[in-house]
């Protein structure tokens, strides 16, 4: 029993992680219909960012994480300035190529920057308290995780459902041409949307690298493509779906790792991937949308 | 426009051209040449990049599971040709299955079962992925590299693939030709398929794919085939690929090597078979040779050359990659393919640019 | 019965909760030309699509020589959503996709053009004739279907020659001027060999000349290949100078059908393009 309410507070905490990601993906998705490949390796760019802060430049950790966030948020924006805003009518194939040339670039970045080698992750004092609830125990950061999560994805809805932003974004995600037309201003929508997503994901990183204490050139890769299947099963532009999927992913994923089968645990991912796609394409909250002839 | 019979003595003067070039190095160089290198990875790669472009470029499916399939090749070449007589050295900490053990096949035998192999799993993943969308079968195609990655190297095909250890002491062709023979036949197939009636389909699939069933084409069944048959190439490549490191891991063929074989693919143009090989022999040479500079520290005199150190190369390549993307989207070659009507039309332009240029100037 | 070359037998067509074709009931007879006209938002593509496999009709029948080929009826979450006639008329599921209904005989060109942008305009014709292959992957990728890749060639250059296309024929289709892109996709839709052919709005977008050549073309495409067709057209002129009978559309519903002389002078037709009925009932 223990150890069953063990793994759902270790499920919630890393499946609140992935919301925080997914969200990045699904908002992006929702807009530009792109996969933006290159989100998982600005996630872990964001976990060097950290560490340049905090250890080498020993900034306090409540600068460093404004810091990195903005410095997250400018990353994520030129990538979108440079690489995906010259491709709006090219063809879709040739952004989808775009965005994995910018993942490509990143990963070779921050090897050439960092090398290969892991680096270790700075701590922040009060979140890696232990705490001890009945028989369990664990880290103050897995509580702080979900409920942080949930405030962020509540203003998060807040902001899309009430603010004029907000609703230049939906504008926008329902038809691009036509937002365009009503004299929304694209590019600034666009850049608000990768934004936020970077943001959320700069949060993500500091509460997934804690307890992880290191990073690797390749750290984003995998979590970030877990992401994408938590958004898809979500159903993709769907920000409480990204919730849901982010939480059914990180709940799945740790109660194998927990099992006989824990070497399968990301081979399982993909596997719901393919079944979801297959059996409900548009995800657990999505929108059908069909091809005109 | 250039007489037929021309253009065929020029192309049979370039296949001349380049087997006198692959003899030439394989008579004249050491084994350890770096010619040789590039040449036999350039031919390598150049199959994995055709074997991609079959699938992306012609067919218009956006697979990322290249990786995937090259690990199912390369394995299973590892596995049927590894010499008895060594198995247990290579085996030597989980022991090898009994069915295994007395298992050796010649080498053609072992690159067709792999890429046959391959193409069944292709078979079976195509039934369902290939119904989705272009980015979501990217996406799907990449999960499934991962998943073949992650249940090589699990526990329970210990006794098989050897697990995380993978597997050494795989053999290749005796001779330096070998590799050159395998990927010109298997290009060549795939140039006679793209040039077929079959071929014409997957490009109008490409092109439109409500128009091309309006006009009967089967997608499924097409799509279905131009998957099978580039992955079943794409593992004769990882088999290649195993034969020429001789050692394999799990970790070998990671989704950085699937997107290695975009750039190539991207940078020679999609849909372009001639592009594919060029832009391969080019950025493989680059990368083991021209540019290698780029990974070494550099001085002249006591001047430091600034940024170059260990993974300035990759950097290096992805920038291209994005450069081609962004500006030179049709890459090498675009759509077309390499014929001597453009070679001739070019110098003729040039030529008449020189001429006029200098007309001018004489008035 | 089998004079028939198709027949839409109550057909209906419901997206969620609306009815785009409701009940149309529709014959075109060997070597005639039909037209299907009524106002923007009549359903005339949707039925288009319908009889092409496109959509699965909700409810109804399609017959192609006298066989059905295509069958449906509200069965799922339509059980409930359902508003058409003819409840539990039908009781078995028939949705070939569009590639099958093409082999069996039906072409089709589409209102916005969809020719294949990145070949040549022989190519295009000569991908259609993919369908009617004979040789397998490996017969046609070793050559070993020599004579019948001769012989599509010689036939795509022929039909190209019949629809004035053969000095154009190494351009690229997109590059072709918008008349001889509609007649490059009939051509296309011509060497899937069809018995029926279905031009959704072949002279959109034509200016007046173009519109008269093409109503011309038409006419020869029949008399040559001895070919029947269904057509939908907004431009009267055309209609009224082709068709044998023409049916009428009016919010997915059939509201005339006859020779153009009747439907010149049927009151409810008039009023459905010019809005008078309504008016006057109100």
């Amino acid at each position: 029993m223990d150890a069953f309410l063990q793994n759902c507070l270790t499920g919630i905490s890393i499946g609140s992680i992935y919301a925080l990601i997914a969200i990045g993906y699904t908002m992006v998705y929702g807009i530009l219909r792109l996969i933006n490949f290159a989100h998982g390796d600005i996630f872990m760019m964001a976990g060097y960012f950290m560490i340049i802060c905090m250890t080498d430049m020993m900034i306090p950790w409540y600068i460093s994480i404004v810091i990195v966030i903005v410095a997250t948020v400018l990353l994520g924006v030129c990538i979108e300035k440079v690489a995906y805003k010259p491709l709006r009518t090219a063809p879709r194939m040739s952004v989808m190529i775009s965005a994995i040339g910018v993942s490509y670039f990143l990963q070779n970045f921050a090897t050439y920057l960092f090398s290969a080698q892991p680096k270790s992750y700075p701590t922040i004092g009060f979140l890696s308290k232990s705490v001890q609830v009945g028989e369990i125990s664990t880290t103050l950061v897995t509580f702080v995780t979900p409920i942080l999560t949930i405030l962020l994805v509540i203003g998060l809805v807040m902001l899309v459902k009430k603010t004029k932003v907000g609703m230049a974004m939906r504008a926008v995600s329902r038809d691009f041409e036509t937002a365009q037309l009503m004299g929304i201003k694209i590019n600034s929508v666009i850049s608000f949307t990768f934004a936020i997503g970077c943001a959320l994901a700069a949060i993500g990183s500091v509460l997934y690298f804690i307890p992880r204490s290191s990073v690797y050139p390749l750290a984003g890769s995998l979590p970030g493509l877990k992401c994408f299947v938590a958004a898809v099963f979500g159903g993709i532009g769907s920000i409480p779906g990204a919730l849901v999927g982010g939480f059914l992913i990180g709940l799945s994923e740790t109660f194998i790792k927990a099992s006989a089968f824990s070497e399968f645990s990301d081979a399982f991912t993909f596997i719901i991937l393919i079944v979801v796609l297959l059996c409900l394409p548009t995800g657990l909250f999505g929108e059908k949308i069909k091809e005109k002839v | 426009m250039l007489q037929k019979k021309t253009k065929n003595i020029c192309t049979a003067a370039a296949l001349v051209l380049l087997a006198v070039v692959i003899v030439c190095v394989g008579q004249f160089t050491s084994s350890t040449s770096m010619l040789r290198t590039v040449l036999q990875l350039g031919a390598i790669y150049a199959l994995l990049a055709v074997s991609m472009n079959l699938c992306n470029g012609f067919t218009g499916l956006f697979s990322l599971g290249q990786a995937g399939f090259m690990t199912l090749g390369a394995y299973t070449y590892a596995i049927l040709t590894i010499p008895v007589e060594s198995r247990a050295g290579v085996y030597y900490l989980y022991g090898v299955a009994g069915w295994l053990e007395k298992l050796e096949l010649p080498i053609p035998v072992a690159l067709l079962v792999a890429g046959l192999v391959a193409a069944l799993f292709a078979f079976l993943i195509g039934l369902p992925v290939l119904r989705l969308k272009s980015d979501y079968l990217a996406i799907a195609t990449l999960g499934f590299a991962e998943v073949v990655r992650i249940v090589t190297a699990s526990s329970p095909l210990n006794r098989v693939t050897n697990g995380s250890l993978g597997l050494t002491m795989i053999p290749g062709f005796s001779s330096y030709y070998g590799i050159f023979a395998v990927v010109i036949l298997c290009i060549a197939i795939i140039v006679l398929l793209i040039n077929s009636t079959y071929g014409r389909a997957f490009k109008a699939i490409r092109d439109d794919e409500i128009a091309a069933e309006a006009m009967g084409i089967n997608l499924s069944q097409h799509k279905q085939m131009s998957f099978v048959i580039s992955s079943f190439f794409a593992a004769i490549g990882g088999a290649l690929m195993a034969m020429y490191m001789g050692a394999i891991s799990s970790t070998t063929f990671t989704i950085a090597v699937t997107y290695f074989i975009l750039l190539i693919v991207v940078i020679g143009g999609m849909g372009s078979v001639t592009g594919s090989v060029i832009s391969a022999l080019l950025v493989i040479a680059s990368r083991e040779w021209w540019l290698r500079f780029l990974d070494q520290p550099m001085f002249i005199g006591s001047f430091k050359v600034p940024l170059l150190k260990t993974g300035f190369r990759m950097v290096v390549f992805s920038v291209i990659l994005m450069v081609v993307v962004l500006l030179f989207r049709k890459g090498i070659m675009g759509e077309r393919e390499f014929n001597w009507d453009g070679i001739y039309s070019f110098f003729k332009r040039l030529f008449s640019k020189k001429k006029s240029g200098k007309g001018v100037q004489a008035k | 019965m089998s004079e028939n070359v198709l027949k839409v037998e109550n057909a209906t067509m419901q997206f969620g909760g609306v009815v785009a074709v409701d009940n149309l009931n529709l014959e075109v007879n060997e070597g005639e030309i039909v037209s299907l006209i009524g106002p923007n938002g009549a359903g005339k593509t949707t039925a288009f699509n319908v009889i092409t496999g496109v959509y699965a009709p909700t409810n109804g029948r399609v017959y192609f020589n006298g066989a059905c080929i295509v069958e449906n009826f509200p069965h799922g979450k339509m059980k409930k959503l359902y508003q058409g006639e003819h409840l539990g008329e039908y009781t078995s599921v028939k949705e070939p996709t569009p590639d099958k209904i093409t082999q069996m005989g039906m072409a089709r060109t589409f209102q916005n053009i969809r020719l294949w942008k990145s070949q040549t305009v022989m190519d295009n014709v000569l991908m259609a004739k993919h369908m009617r292959r004979s040789s397998n992957l490996f017969s046609a990728t070793f050559r070993l279907n020599k004579r019948e890749e001769e012989k599509q060639r010689e036939e795509t250059l022929d039909l190209l020659r019949i629809v004035g296309l053969e000095d154009v024929k190494d351009d690229l289709s997109t590059s072709l001027p918008y008349g001889k892109q509609r007649r490059l996709e009939i051509a296309r839709a011509l060497a899937t060999e069809p018995k029926l052919l279905l031009l959704d709005e072949p002279a959109a977008g034509m200016n007046p000349q173009e519109t008269i050549e093409l109503t011309e073309f038409i006419g020869e495409i029949r008399s040559k290949f001895h070919m029947t067709v269904l057509l939908i057209e907004h431009h009267m002129d055309l209609v009224m100078d082709i068709s044998d009978r023409i049916y009428v559309l009016d919010f997915g519903k059939l509201i005339a059908s006859g020779v153009p002389a009747e439907i010149q002078n049927n009151e409810r037709v008039i009023g459905a393009y010019l809005g008078v009925a309504d008016d006057a009932e109100d």
